[in-house]
């Protein structure tokens, strides 16, 4: 039997489509078990980088990816906190918050010293219009940079807000909900700081 | 469809018989990553890297795939190449899989591959299908970055902007800002300036040949096919 009468037959459809689907998942399992200690490698690397950038330099002497706790997030929601720690005291802490934007959530990365005061802040992840929400990205403008050294106390909490909403943040042209979005998310963040400091810093006597 | 000599098969991809410009294929990815020509270019680049391999493999399993099981087998082809190429940049070309990442899941939904595969590699030897796969992903990679170069000089006056990060430093003279006082035209960025754009290329490509066919009359022309 040739392959070309072979090829008409019934059994044939089912029994070369499933070869084809085998080799298709055996060569991505195969992918999957080689390429997953390097993928887990970068991300946490990626993590690494971004954890230096909010922290300034010499801020702390630990591991940051190991010394974290969980708690419950401002939303419910689990949140991993880093533990910074320098000589074995806790001296601050970073952690994830997240706000809905124009469109969709933004994801912001940000350090907080232990007297409540933002180190550093960088968005993670975002999917706002491009060239005119994405200023919040440190590659297209330094406005998150404008969060460095704001407290609770510094501004006062009614002006942690965009101009529009007579805050201190600028805003962009052409873009308010971005930047309140991000602000508000930065604010959640010290809030929650604020409410579980003692927690957080391990200072709790209980 | 032209003649199916190699020089044929080039001219087709890049221009006669262009992804974008003429079959008016993978309007999708069009609309969506040609904000800016260096996200033109990446796209671009990705997809021409998928389309050779998954023409080259179509091509080499024509005899044993039938007629009646061909489309969900080329699908699982094209789907399994894209997930392969998704995890091996991510694990060891991180840098780049940040900057690519988004459009490479974009690419499993390119109806321009599956296209290829179907029209082509389906019913042509190894050889020639790679041919053809690299002209349709050349082709398609200037149709993503010309409409992007545009798009991204109307809307925010740069011409492309971080190719660096996309191509490493070397590439850097490429980012240019023609018009540094500008302000940037919102509805350019935003997917209408896409379809505007579009729309004028292809009304361009039109005048463009139907003034070649006007000029080709005079000349009398062997008959064509048999």
């Amino acid at each position: 039997m040739t392959l070309a009468e072979l090829r008409d037959r019934l059994p044939y459809q089912p029994l070369s489509l499933g070869i084809v689907a085998l080799l298709a998942s055996a060569a991505l399992s195969v992918a999957y078990s080689a390429t997953k200690e390097h993928i887990a490698a970068a991300e946490l690397h990626d993590m690494q980088m971004s954890l230096a950038q909010v922290l300034p330099t010499g801020f702390t002497d630990n591991d940051l990816l190991a010394d974290t706790l969980t708690l419950t997030g401002p939303k419910g929601q689990p949140l991993k906190i880093h533990v910074a720690k320098k000589a074995g005291t806790a001296t601050g802490a970073v952690f994830q918050v997240a706000e809905r934007g124009y469109a969709g959530d933004i994801v912001v990365l940000m350090a907080v010293d232990a007297q409540g005061t933002v180190l550093g802040a960088r968005v993670l992840k975002h999917t706002e219009t491009p060239g005119l929400g994405d200023k919040i990205d440190i590659a297209k403008a330094p406005w998150i940079e404008s969060f460095a050294g704001k407290s609770l106390a510094e501004p006062a909490p009614e002006r942690w807000g965009v101009k529009k909403d007579s805050g201190v943040f600028d805003q962009f042209a052409g873009a308010t909900i971005t930047p309140r979005a991000v602000v508000k998310a930065v604010k959640g963040g010290l809030d929650f700081f604020t409410a579980h400091r003692a927690e957080i810093l391990g200072e709790k006597t209980s | 469809m032209s003649d199916e000599s190699y020089g044929g098969i080039v001219r087709d991809g890049l221009w006669d018989n262009n992804v974008v410009f003429a079959q008016m294929l993978a309007l999708c990815p069009t609309m969506a990553v040609t904000t800016s020509g260096t996200n033109g270019l990446g796209m671009g680049l990705a997809t021409t890297a998928v389309l050779v391999v998954s023409n080259i493999l179509v091509a080499a399993i024509r005899n044993f795939v039938s007629a009646q099981v061909r489309i969900p087998v080329f699908v699982v082809l094209i789907a399994t190449l894209v997930t392969l190429v998704d995890m091996v940049l991510n694990a060891w070309l991180h840098d780049l899989y940040k900057v690519l990442g988004l459009f490479i899941a974009l690419i499993v939904v390119n109806c321009a591959i599956l296209g290829r595969a179907e029209a082509f590699a389906s019913r042509s030897a190894v050889l020639p299908s790679t041919i053809d796969g690299l002209a349709m992903g050349l082709g398609f990679t200037f149709a993503l970055t010309f409409v992007g170069l545009i798009r991204e000089f109307l809307g925010s006056g740069t011409l492309f902007n971080q190719a660096s990060q996309l191509l490493g430093p070397a590439f850097a003279f490429l980012e240019m800002r023609p018009l540094p006082d500008y302000g940037g035209a919102l509805l350019m960025i935003l997917p209408p300036g896409g379809f505007a754009v579009l729309g004028f290329i292809l009304a361009g490509k039109r005048v463009l040949e139907n003034r070649r066919k006007a000029r080709a009359v005079p000349v009398v022309t062997a008959p064509q096919g048999a």
